[in-house]
């Protein structure tokens, strides 16, 4: 077929390469040992700063083709995927990962249908099938209860998204050499019958996605005027504050906190659940969590039984002296 | 103004059954409802329509028995409904089904908007809304929790993403896959469950939609399922108990000691 090699799709905001870039290489370099083969990145974008592609490199990429024109500054479908698909037609991937982000996620599909390719969403562990190279991709479905493994065994590029904070990022190497191409998108790439008028940034506040350490809250924080017990912990921490869907619909925090089946799905390093009962909804969006601690009165709650450490008690009497003991260092 | 949307009928999560002996999910006796993430698609739709005035049509492709979910739409308020189903439609992954819907909604014509849900709660992809959007060659915009204006031709809306959030407005058609908070989902009316009722929903198989048979099903679909398993979620859970061990501070030690075999402090 003549596909050969790895890419990932790297990101970039205002410029900078951002931090899935760098896990995603992670993925990109275990997969091309095993298949014996290159890694490489594409990103697209306006004025990439040269440190962020040299560090892609750094981190492991033997290329990187950064494609750039006016409109690729912020994420437009139609633009992204042009230039996508004529990085693709030139360089024929055998596997093109991306990151399951807001970007990745409206991208890829986009892309895999123009491009005849396989694709599956939000894997969570990614190998190389022996005997015929292909991509194993598993990944959870209906709401965590099962993990099904996929492959794509006759069409190329085969593609697939992975969730941010699912891996560590590559190791840097100064000194490690690799190609790096700029390469600009011609007009008609650049074409979008959408515009991107503006942007604007959520409240101070740390984005849950791009936390190593969510707190999140459930009901058993009664009211609004409580919360502040829940963000002196999240501060102490240097967490994210996530929520149960009770507590977003009560209207005690804002939709972008929830986590679960009709939220986001988090996987952080480490998931504290306060007053969370654990519903096999909020469940799905919090199972994969590297570690999970839970506070709850209740010693039958769910939310033990996927909890690495669990507290029995009253949050009113246990968050304060959590709190306090962190503090104390 | 048109506007479609494309629903699935899923599998109630709640009560999800696992047989442990294949790892497969037991259908048998488990309720079937409309995806709970396009009640918010719905419910978009048909404010849009009493707002800016139109028609709502649901599109779902599935066995005959999703006819059930497209009447849940339309007692809701959706104009009308109709069920793409064949054989020849089994087995598709997210590309065929993609490929279905954007052939189904070409049939409908003159669409407007297409408004998906953000995923279904079953396959959790969220990728078939960008993929109708690929297939009809019109963009998308995903994760919208707003919609500011409709004019002239032109729609504005609001996504939500990882930062906060993107304002971005296109001349229609064009397909948008929203987040919950861009609407509160209505109950059915009992006038809607009375016309629901009574409505006939055509069924579109293959013969009328003309799909080349080579891009549906599972002969159309690049993907395969090889392996499925139940996940390992055997977490061994330290537990401490609260009353005099909390306020003594030995639970809050242990906590401690926790985080920082970790290092998370």
């Amino acid at each position: 077929m003549g596909y050969s090699g790895v890419w990932i799709v790297a990101e970039q905001k205002g410029g900078v390469v951002q931090r899935v870039s760098f896990e995603l290489l992670t993925r990109g370099l275990e997969l091309a040992a095993k298949r014996g083969c290159g890694l490489s990145a594409t990103i697209f974008g306006e004025n990439v700063e040269q440190g962020g592609l040299d560090e892609l490199v750094e981190r492991g990429a033997q290329r990187v083709v950064c494609v750039e024109g006016a409109g690729l500054r912020g994420f437009l479908v139609e633009p992204y995927a042009a230039c996508m698909l004529k990085v693709i037609d030139e360089y024929k991937p055998e596997v093109i990962i991306a990151g399951a982000t807001t970007t990745g996620r409206t991208l890829m599909p986009y892309v895999a249908i123009k491009a005849n390719a396989g694709l599956t969403a939000d894997c969570t562990g990614l190998d190389i099938e022996e005997e015929t190279g292909n991509l194993l991709q598993t990944r959870p479905a209906i709401g965590g209860n099962i993990m099904a493994t996929i492959k794509t065994p006759n069409h190329r590029p085969q593609m697939a998204t992975v969730r941010p904070r699912s891996t560590k990022m590559a190791e840097r190497v100064a000194g490690r050499s690799g190609e790096i191409v700029r390469v600009k998108a011609d007009d008609g790439s650049l074409a979008s019958r959408l515009v991107y008028e503006k942007f604007i940034a959520n409240e101070e506040e740390m984005p849950l996605a791009d936390a190593d350490i969510v707190v999140a809250v459930g009901r058993g924080i009664k009211k609004a005027e409580n919360l502040p017990l829940i963000y002196a912990l999240a501060d102490v921490l240097g967490a994210a504050v996530g929520a149960t869907r009770d507590v977003v619909d009560r209207g005690w925090l804002s939709y972008p906190h929830q986590v679960g089946l009709s939220g986001q799905t988090v996987s952080p390093k480490l998931y504290i659940a306060v007053g969370i009962s654990g519903t096999i909804q909020h469940l799905a969006g919090m199972q994969t969590a590297e570690n999970i601690v839970a506070v709850n009165i209740d010693p039958e709650a769910q939310i033990f039984k996927v909890a690495d450490f669990g507290i029995v008690g009253d949050l009113f009497d246990v968050v304060p002296l959590m709190v306090e003991r962190i503090k104390r260092g | 103004m048109r506007i479609v949307v494309p629903i699935k009928q899923v599998p109630e999560t709640k009560n999800v059954r696992m047989d442990e002996a294949t790892g497969t999910v037991i259908r048998e006796g488990v309720e079937s409802i409309v995806n709970p993430l396009d009640l918010y698609s719905i419910e978009l739709a048909i404010e849009l329509k009493e707002k800016y005035g139109g028609e709502v049509i649901a599109i779902s492709m599935g066995p005959g028995s999703a006819v059930e979910a497209l009447k849940e739409a339309v007692a809701m308020g959706v104009d009308s409904a109709v069920l793409v189903s064949d054989k020849v439609f089994g087995g598709s992954d997210t590309w065929a089904t993609s490929c279905v819907l954007a052939a189904g909604i070409e049939k409908i014509g003159d669409c407007d908007l297409v408004i998906c849900g953000e995923r279904a709660t079953d396959g959790d992809t969220g990728q078939v809304g960008p993929g109708i959007a690929a297939f009809l060659d019109v963009p998308v915009v995903t994760y919208v929790s707003k919609v500011e204006s409709v004019a002239g031709g032109c729609c504005r809306v609001e996504r939500m993403v990882e930062e906060g959030y993107e304002v971005l407005s296109g001349a229609m058609p064009l397909v948008l896959t929203v987040v919950k908070e861009v609407s509160d989902p209505r109950l059915p009316t009992l006038r809607g469950k009375q016309r629901a009722r009574k409505m006939e929903i055509p069924v579109w198989d293959n013969e009328i939609l003309g799909v080349d048979a080579s891009k549906v099903g599972l002969a159309g679909s690049p993907t395969r399922v090889v392996k499925i398993a139940k996940p390992k979620v055997s977490r061994e859970c330290e537990l401490c108990f609260g009353g005099d061990d909390v306020l003594g501070g030995d639970a809050v030690e242990k906590f401690y000691s926790f985080l920082k075999r970790g290092d998370f402090v």
